[in-house]
C-alpha cells in the first residue's frame, strides 16, 4: 500500500515536473526542473529495478546533462535572468514531444505481449562472457557493436561542439570551491574506480564510472585546475579517441586470435580472453568518456596566440 | 546490533519514529522558508540549515534498521551531502551578493 503510494507519487511528480520543465517562461527555471526531472527520473528506473539505469540517469540525465545546459546558458550572452519566452517559443517543443510519445506509444502497442526469448538467450551464454553481470555482457560482449558506436556518436558530437565553442571568459575562482573540488577530487577517482570494476559482477560500468570522472573533471575544471585538459593539448587528443582505438585494435586482435577452424566473427571475444579484453576497453572507454564529456562541458580556453593578437 | 524492524525493542522504535518525525519537520520546516521568505539570503538559510539538520535527523533514525557497515555508509552520505550543501549555500550567496552590489 505505501509503495503504491510512493509509485503515484513518483509518477504525478515525474509528469508535473516534464511539465513545467516545458512550460516554463525562463530557460534558467527549465533547466532546473529538468535536472529535478532526471532525478526522481533515476528514481523511477530504480522502482523498476533496473539499477543500471538509475545510476547512468543520475549521472548524465541529472547531473551532465544539466551542468551541458548552464554552461550552453552561460555562454549565449543574455541576460538569463530576463529572457522570458512567449507562447508559441514554449507549445513547439511541447507539441513536439507529443508527436513523438504518440509514435513510441503506437510502437510499444504492436509489441508482441510474451516475454522476449532474449533474457534466456543472454543468460545462457552469460559464461561465455567473461562477465557475470548481464548488462555488462550484453554491453560489452554480445552488442559490442552498439557501444562501439556510442563511443563514435560521444567523439562526433565533441567534434562537432568544438568549432563553435566560444572562447571561455576569464572566471575566477573562490577558495572555498577550490579548496571543496580538491577534497571531491580523490573520492570522484575512488568511486570511479569502484564503479568501473564493480561493473564485471554488479550494475556499474564503463559510462557511469566516465560521467563520474568528467563531473569531478568540470568541477575541477571550473575552479581553474586541470588546465593541461583542453583540446589543444596532444595527449587529451589521444585520449579523446583511446576508447574507439582500443576498441578497434583488440577486435582486430580477436580476429587475428580466432583459430583457423572457428568461423571469425566481427567484434566476438574468445570466450577465455573476454574478461580482461572487456576490462580493457572498459578502462580507455572510461578515459575517453569522461575526457570527451569534459571538454565538452567546460569547452576550451582561449588560446594564447589568439588572446596576445586581441590585446 | 538488530538487522530487521521485528527484533526492535520498543524504545528503539520510538526513538527511531520520533527521530523520523523530526527530520521531516526540519525538512517541511525548510521548504516552507524557501517559498515563503522574501530574499534570495533567507532563504539559502532556511534551506541549507534546516535541510541538513532534518537530513541529519533522518539518518539517526534510519540506523536503528541498518547494521554497522549500512551505518557508515548514512554517515558518510549525510556528511557529503551536509559539505556539498553548505558549500553550494556559499557560492549561490555569493552569486546573489555580487548580482545585488551590481544593482
Amino acid at each position: 500500500m505505501s509503495l503504491l503510494l510512493f509509485d503515484t507519487a513518483l509518477c504525478l511528480l515525474l509528469l508535473a515536473l516534464a511539465l513545467a520543465s516545458m512550460l516554463s517562461r525562463q530557460l534558467v527555471n527549465a533547466v532546473m526542473l529538468y535536472i529535478a526531472f532526471g532525478l526522481m527520473m533515476a528514481l523511477a528506473w530504480a522502482r523498476l529495478a533496473a539499477p543500471d539505469l538509475a545510476l547512468a540517469e543520475a549521472a548524465i540525465g541529472a547531473g551532465l546533462t544539466g551542468a551541458l545546459c548552464f554552461s550552453a546558458l552561460a555562454r549565449q550572452q543574455l541576460d538569463i535572468t530576463a529572457a522570458a519566452l512567449s507562447w508559441p517559443q514554449r507549445l513547439w517543443p511541447a507539441t513536439f514531444v507529443v508527436l513523438m510519445l504518440g509514435g513510441i506509444l503506437a510502437a510499444l502497442l504492436q509489441l508482441p505481449s510474451v516475454a522476449s526469448p532474449l533474457v534466456a538467450v543472454a543468460q545462457a551464454e552469460l559464461i561465455n562472457s567473461g562477465v557475470s553481470h548481464p548488462v555488462t555482457a550484453v554491453l560489452l560482449n554480445f552488442r559490442s557493436w552498439d557501444t562501439l558506436l556510442e563511443l563514435v556518436v560521444l567523439l562526433l558530437a565533441l567534434l562537432g561542439a568544438l568549432p563553435v565553442a566560444p572562447a571561455e571568459k576569464s572566471a575566477t575562482s573562490w577558495s572555498l570551491g577550490l579548496s571543496w573540488s580538491r577534497l571531491l577530487a580523490p573520492m570522484v577517482i575512488l568511486l570511479a574506480g569502484y564503479l568501473l570494476w564493480a561493473g564485471a559482477s554488479q550494475p556499474g560500468g564503463a559510462f557511469q564510472a566516465g560521467v563520474l570522472l568528467a563531473a569531478g573533471a568540470v568541477v575541477l575544471r571550473l575552479n581553474q585546475q586541470l588546465n593541461w585538459l583542453s583540446w589543444c593539448n596532444f595527449w587529451v587528443r589521444l585520449l579523446v579517441v583511446a576508447g574507439i582505438a582500443v576498441f578497434v585494435l583488440v577486435a582486430l586482435l580477436a580476429l587475428w586470435l580466432t583459430p583457423a577452424n572457428v568461423d571469425a566473427v566481427w567484434l566476438s571475444w574468445p570466450p577465455l580472453l573476454a574478461g580482461g579484453i572487456i576490462l580493457l576497453i572498459e578502462v580507455f572507454a572510461t578515459l575517453a568518456i569522461a575526457s570527451t564529456l569534459t571538454l565538452l562541458v567546460v569547452g576550451e580556453p582561449a588560446p594564447q596566440h589568439n588572446r596576445t593578437e586581441s590585446v | 546490533m538488530t538487522n530487521s524492524a521485528e527484533q526492535l525493542s520498543a524504545l528503539s522504535i520510538l526513538l527511531s519514529s520520533l527521530l523520523l518525525l523530526v527530520g521531516l519537520f526540519f525538512f517541511i520546516a525548510g521548504s516552507i522558508g524557501m517559498l515563503r521568505f522574501p530574499d534570495s539570503f533567507s532563504r539559502l538559510h532556511a534551506v541549507t540549515k534546516a535541510d541538513s539538520l532534518g537530513l541529519g535527523s533522518i539518518v539517526a533514525g534510519l540506523m536503528f534498521y541498518g547494521d554497522l557497515w549500512q551505518n557508515l555508509l548514512l554517515l558518510l552520505i549525510w556528511l557529503l551531502v551536509m559539505a556539498s550543501g553548505s558549500v553550494s549555500c556559499q557560492l549561490l550567496a555569493r552569486f546573489a551578493k555580487t548580482q545585488q552590489d551590481k544593482a
